[in-house]
């Protein structure tokens, strides 16, 4: 059986980067495949170079249905042309147009066309619409509507004109339980008909759920091709990386009796009920649950951006009420948001300026006007307790790399000498690799006395970095275990399940 | 059912509300002056607003592109001084030059805009702010401040043309005027450009999503001019309709209303961030404004006021919207609570 | 010694690369308006008047800038002084007359300079409220309070000018001490004031955080709707100062002094290095924009040259500035982009 895609020999260098090195790659017709990848592994390099981006080195040998290409005049028009088709994490599609001129836009960009011909473009949408077997207002808006939906519509794009390849970028990152099922439902419907898909997802549980062969990448080399029945987590990640990462529970001797933390009663109106737990010092719990279940939302009221209606917060003992975020810094809570890029950082502003903006208060010297020596020591100590590596302190934070930047994060919440200290999906986008060294910094500041909060939805991350794991569903808690009486697959059953 | 769900469209449209608004005042107006609500004071009202009327058609379409252009005063009183000038000055004018000539002016400028915008890759605001004033000082400077008058009697007699011929009580003729008419065909021209043509569609795209737009393999370039351009040729007609209204031209008389034709517009709900606002909002911005400000002189208001309610309805207008805006985020960031 | 202090010279202009032409500029301008007219240029009494002319505008920059760190903008500086303008005019002409002199006349004074800054601080809390707790964009805010403030000032004069005011009131605006006029000293003190508080005082530094990311910030624990909040009230009250230098100055309140001074604010603090989008910005970049303009003006105006040219002038120059960033960008994110990997 013909491959769709045969790729061999395939290069790019970058000024003293292999960004790829003599790899090979292949796609069979119909079949459903995964890239798997850290960052800086060659896999949107990859990407690129099959939907005509950039070209490849020379020697390279493309083959798209048995047919060479001539890679010195491939153009990303020409790929689509071929039936290629790329869908980013940002969707390229316009949120103040409806969903049905969204999925005839191209339509609009044909050349000679220079009226709009609305039948046409309503029989398209709804035509397509049909076949896939979706079911989607037409006249919609698209930025009113959920990042799944909008994920269809774009699908249902890609399909106007002929497809033959649809590869997509870490589609599921945003997506619920359910919308993970619907969107993979549409890609074996897609398979039915002959269409190849590929996917780059670093989420294990839905590779092994629909991939049908994986590939590996790693420092721009092509480690191997597997089928997914092979693989496991630790086995991945040794493929991934190279390196065999241990995985060990966390010490339970370091959580002290002391208890730092007692909510109790904690609800919002739509956003959760009747909230109690403990913390203790040194402990690192764990909030677990499916996406939409109100654990950010729970995060953010400790933190005073999203006040709680009722309930009580009690630390050390004490009660306290908290309001707003300079309340929470007061108490001591810290808040590591989840999306780093745009919610933690201010990206376009030094490493010392971000390490200190949570602590301007405490920089004052005796005529209330910031001390520079007091700052430059606060920054100098951020950088070195948390090991940031940069060429100075000067530099802005997005010039860093990624596990660099999560440092930053937490340098500037560890300045704030917190009590509590509550982390948003702390490794979500970051390499293996990194991962296990956050993890273990994260293990660190608990064994400082520090109650630590982390919400994950990776149940793998929770049950090794946790003493306690809190499972949430639908704005209520549903379950408190000890992460040493609990297995992998009875978390699953519960989060997923119930 | 069909129509219970038009219906329900129609009421979250911020159109409905503003059309409630006016509809408000109006009927408040008309009961302290029974003069408001006459067709005579009405068709008054569209002939003295068809000059802000069509800029703020061109405005709206700026901003639907994402952009934003505050250079339009000084465009079109360069374009007016220029055919004033050779109205008086040169009587072999006609009315054809008459035309063509602002016309010209007013895309020529506007195709400056575009070029800067797109070429130093600059804010827009910052290159028309700058060019508002580059215009302008040049206009000053050759012009020497002269006003000008005395123009050929077929421009005089011009802006007397209606359509629907009508005698008031006193005998007074009125009508729907002819300067009206001409801001009537350049609203539905635009309403056919921005429905009908491909290119209206991808105005509205780029200002949705400029980077979706590149990739989609739009012309940014051609687009961004095209918009400009057409701003450009609108205060160039803008400009003619002002002159025929006045029947003087001084280089200072359009200027300083550039902030009053974008209220007019943002007040119909276009974004300032592109990529929404419609025609019929614009339309209702522009008599919101034009009803207050009639409004205010027909209830013996001292036209000093006008500013400060101007001002007072824009505020209030974008607190709403921004206070609405809140609320949608925060329906849709909510929790399926278990109860 | 020496030493110290050229590693400092050298520190500053690698931290600041972008300010790092200015002074350079200012030397320029400087030998080229009086190359072209030395006789009047190089005249003590043309920087007499220069040191009078540039208070006002300075102290509208710094007002303009201070929300343009943000990420803001405030287009109703320009109304907000006329209208406190107005209302402590209105005061000094209703208590006193233009000879009166004395100890009651410098207390009454005194109460229409409180009352001026009191209103400049009311009308900058207004625009604070709408962007800091309603939410609406500050371009929109400001745009309605710029229309408002401006029909209140018209309404309350009818359009006419208010004027004669006692000696006392006009040393402010044309006085001098030793030398250097007050309007100058005031400016001076509230430039250096300024860049204290956005170097050394919490606020300050939150307000370029702000302007770089509203959100993270909120996130780093910063009261933002506070700092925002304090930042229009600052730039109403940089207004009000600068209102009472007008007022003194021209001897006169009106509600339409200073219109085109809107694009001159922009240009300065664009040119001395603010960035429009927000997060950057000094004090002593502006400082020296403000200076090479003043130069620019006021050579001009020695020239002969009409006002008109002169506001052309300044749009060119500020299209040529957005022309030259671009470049340096280019050839950055050049440099940059040479050493990435897919």
């Amino acid at each position: 059986m013909e491959k769709f895609l045969k790729m061999k020999n395939i290069s790019k260098l970058y000024t003293g980067v292999r960004a790829l090195d003599d790899v090979s790659f292949s796609l069979d017709y119909g079949e459903i495949h995964c890239l798997v990848g850290e960052n800086g592994s060659g896999k949107s390099t990859l990407i690129k170079i099959i939907s005509g981006v950039i070209p490849p080195e020379e020697g390279a040998e493309i083959e798209i249905e048995g047919r060479p290409l001539d890679i010195s005049h491939f153009t990303s028009k020409d790929s689509i042309n071929n039936g290629v088709h790329v869908i980013y994490q940002d969707l390229s599609l316009f949120p103040n147009l409806t969903v049905r001129e969204n999925i005839s836009f191209n339509v609009h960009v044909e050349k000679g066309h220079k009226l709009v011909n609305w039948s046409n473009i309503n029989e398209i949408a709804r035509n397509v619409v049909k076949d896939i077997g979706i079911d989607l207002d037409l006249d919609r808006v698209l930025g009113t509507m959920s990042i799944a939906d909008q994920q269809l519509v774009a699908i249902c794009k890609a399909l106007i004109g002929e497809l033959k390849l649809l590869i997509m970028d870490e589609p599921t990152s945003s997506l619920t339980k359910n919308e993970v099922d619907s969107l993979f439902t549409v890609v074996k419907k897609l398979k039915k008909r002959g269409i190849t898909t590929m996917f780059v997802s670093h989420k294990l549980n839905e590779i092994l759920e629909i991939a049908e062969r994986v590939t590996v990448l790693r420092d721009g080399q092509c480690v191997g091709v597997y089928d997914p029945d092979d693989l496991s987590h630790e086995k991945l990640t040794f493929l991934m990386t190279g390196k065999k990462i241990e995985y060990t529970r966390p010490d339970e001797s370091v959580v002290k009796d002391n208890v730092l933390l007692q909510v109790k009663g904690f609800t919002k109106k739509g956003n959760f009920k009747n909230i109690d737990f403990d913390l203790r010092e040194g402990e690192i719990l764990g909030i677990t649950g499916l996406l939409g279940s109100g654990r950010t939302e729970l995060a953010l009221a400790l933190f005073g951006i999203n006040p709680a209606d009722r309930g009580e917060v009690v630390i050390n003992g004490k009660k306290v009420s908290i309001r707003s975020n300079g309340d929470a810094l007061r108490n001591g809570i810290g808040y590591v948001p989840e999306d780093r890029l745009e919610l933690g950082l201010v990206m376009p502003q030094s490493v010392g300026n971000n390490i200190t903006v949570t602590v301007l208060d405490n920089l004052l010297n005796s005529i209330n006007m910031i001390d520079k020596e007091k700052k430059r020591r606060a920054v100098e100590k951020g950088v070195a307790d948390l090991a940031i590596k940069i060429p100075s302190v000067n530099s802005a934070v997005m010039t860093l790399s990624g596990g660099n930047q999560q440092r930053v994060v937490l340098a500037k919440w560890i300045a704030t000498e917190p009590k509590i200290l509550i982390l948003d999906e702390p490794t979500v986008g970051i390499d293996v690799a990194a991962k296990s060294s956050i993890h273990e910094t994260i293990k660190q500041l608990a064994a400082r006395g520090i109650g630590i909060i982390i919400i994950s939805d990776e149940i793998h991350e929770v049950l090794y970095n946790c003493h306690r794991v809190l499972v949430m569903r639908r704005g209520r808690l549903v379950r408190d275990a000890k992460t040493r009486d609990i297995t992998e697959e009875q978390l699953f059953q519960i989060v997923n399940v119930g | 059912m069909e129509t219970k769900g038009f219906i329900n469209r129609l009421l979250k449209r911020n159109e409905i509300y503003l059309l409630f608004v006016i509809i408000g005042l109006s009927i408040m107006l008309s009961i302290v002056n029974p003069n408001f609500l006459t067709l005579e004071n009405l068709f008054d009202i569209l002939r003295s607003y068809s000059f802000m009327g069509i800029l703020a058609v061109g405005v709206l379409v700026v901003l639907l592109s994402g952009g934003i252009d505050i250079s339009f005063t000084a465009n079109a009183t360069v374009a007016q001084y220029v055919m004033a000038y050779l109205l008086v000055n040169h009587l072999k004018m006609n009315i054809f030059l008459a035309i063509l000539i602002p016309c010209v002016i007013g895309v020529a400028l506007g195709g400056i805009n575009a070029s800067l915008i797109y070429f130093l890759n600059a804010p827009p605001i910052i290159i028309t702010i700058s060019t508002l004033n580059v215009y302008f000082g040049v206009l000053q400077f050759v012009s020497g401040g002269k006003w000008l008058y005395n123009f050929p009697v077929w421009f005089r007699n011009f802006p007397k043309v209606s359509v629907i011929h009508l005698v008031n009580p006193e005998g007074i003729p009125y009508g729907l005027s002819i300067l009206t008419i001409i801001w009537i065909v350049i609203v539905v021209c635009t309403f056919f450009i921005l429905r009908y043509t491909t290119l209206g569609r991808k105005i509205y795209a780029m200002g949705g999503n400029t980077e979706a737009a590149k990739r989609s393999g739009l012309n940014v370039f051609q687009i961004q001019m095209f918009v400009y351009c057409f701003m450009g040729l609108l205060a160039g007609v803008a400009s003619i309709i002002q002159a025929l209204l006045a029947q003087t031209v001084a280089p200072n008389a359009i200027m300083g209303r550039e902030l009053e034709v974008i209220a007019a517009v943002v007040l119909g709900g276009a974004s300032l961030a592109g990529g929404s606002g419609s025609l019929v909002g614009t339309l209702l911005g522009v008599s919101l404004i034009a009803t207050i400000t009639n409004g205010l002189t027909l209830m013996r208001v001292s036209s000093y006021w006008q500013n400060v309610f101007i001002g007072l309805i824009i505020i209030i207008s974008v607190s709403i919207t921004a206070l609405q805006r809140k609320a949608v985020a925060r329906r849709v960031t909510a929790v399926d609570v278990e109860e | 010694m020496w030493k110290s202090e050229k590693y400092k010279i050298k520190n500053w202009f690698r931290n600041n690369r972008e300010l790092a032409t200015l002074p350079f500029v200012l030397v320029v301008v400087f030998a080229l308006m009086s190359g072209l007219a030395p006789s009047r240029f190089l005249k003590g009494s043309n920087f007499q008047s220069m040191a009078i002319q540039l208070p006002e505008v300075g102290l509208f920059a710094l007002a303009m800038m201070i929300t343009l760190l943000t990420g803001g903008i405030n287009l109703s500086v320009i109304t907000t002084a006329n209208l406190s303008g107005i209302i402590g005019a209105l005061i000094l002409k209703t208590y006193c007359t233009p000879t009166d002199t004395g100890t009651i006349t410098v207390l009454i004074m005194v109460l229409a300079i409180v009352a001026s800054l009191a209103v400049s601080l009311v009308l900058g809390l207004i625009n604070g409220f709408l962007i800091a707790h309603v939410g609406v964009s500050a371009i929109l805010a400001t745009l309605g309070t710029m229309t408002l403030y401006d029909g209140l000032g018209i309404a309350i004069t009818k359009g006419y000018v208010i004027s004669d005011f006692p000696k006392c009131f006009l040393y402010i605006g044309t006085g001098t001490v030793l030398g250097v006029p007050v309007a100058l000293l005031v400016f001076i003190v509230s430039a250096y004031l300024m860049s204290l508080i956005l170097a050394r005082k919490p606020f300050g530094l939150s307000t370029y955080m702000i302007g770089s990311n509203e959100r993270a910030t909120e996130f780093s624990g910063v009261n933002v709707k506070g700092v925002l909040m304090k930042t229009y009230l600052l730039s109403g009250f940089l207004s009000g100062i600068a209102s009472i230098i007008m007022t003194s100055r021209f001897n006169s309140a009106n509600a339409g002094y200073g219109s085109s001074y809107l694009l001159v604010t922009v240009l300065i603090a664009v040119l001395g290095g603010v960035d429009p989008f927000g997060g950057f910005g000094k004090v002593s970049g502006l400082v020296m924009a403000l200076v090479i303009l003043q130069f620019i003006s006021s050579g001009l105006n020695l020239l002969g040259v009409t006002a008109f040219v002169t506001i052309s002038l300044w749009g060119t120059i500020l299209i040529m500035v957005m022309g030259l960033n671009n470049y340096l960008e280019k050839r950055r994110f050049r440099t940059i982009k040479k050493g990435f990997s897919g």
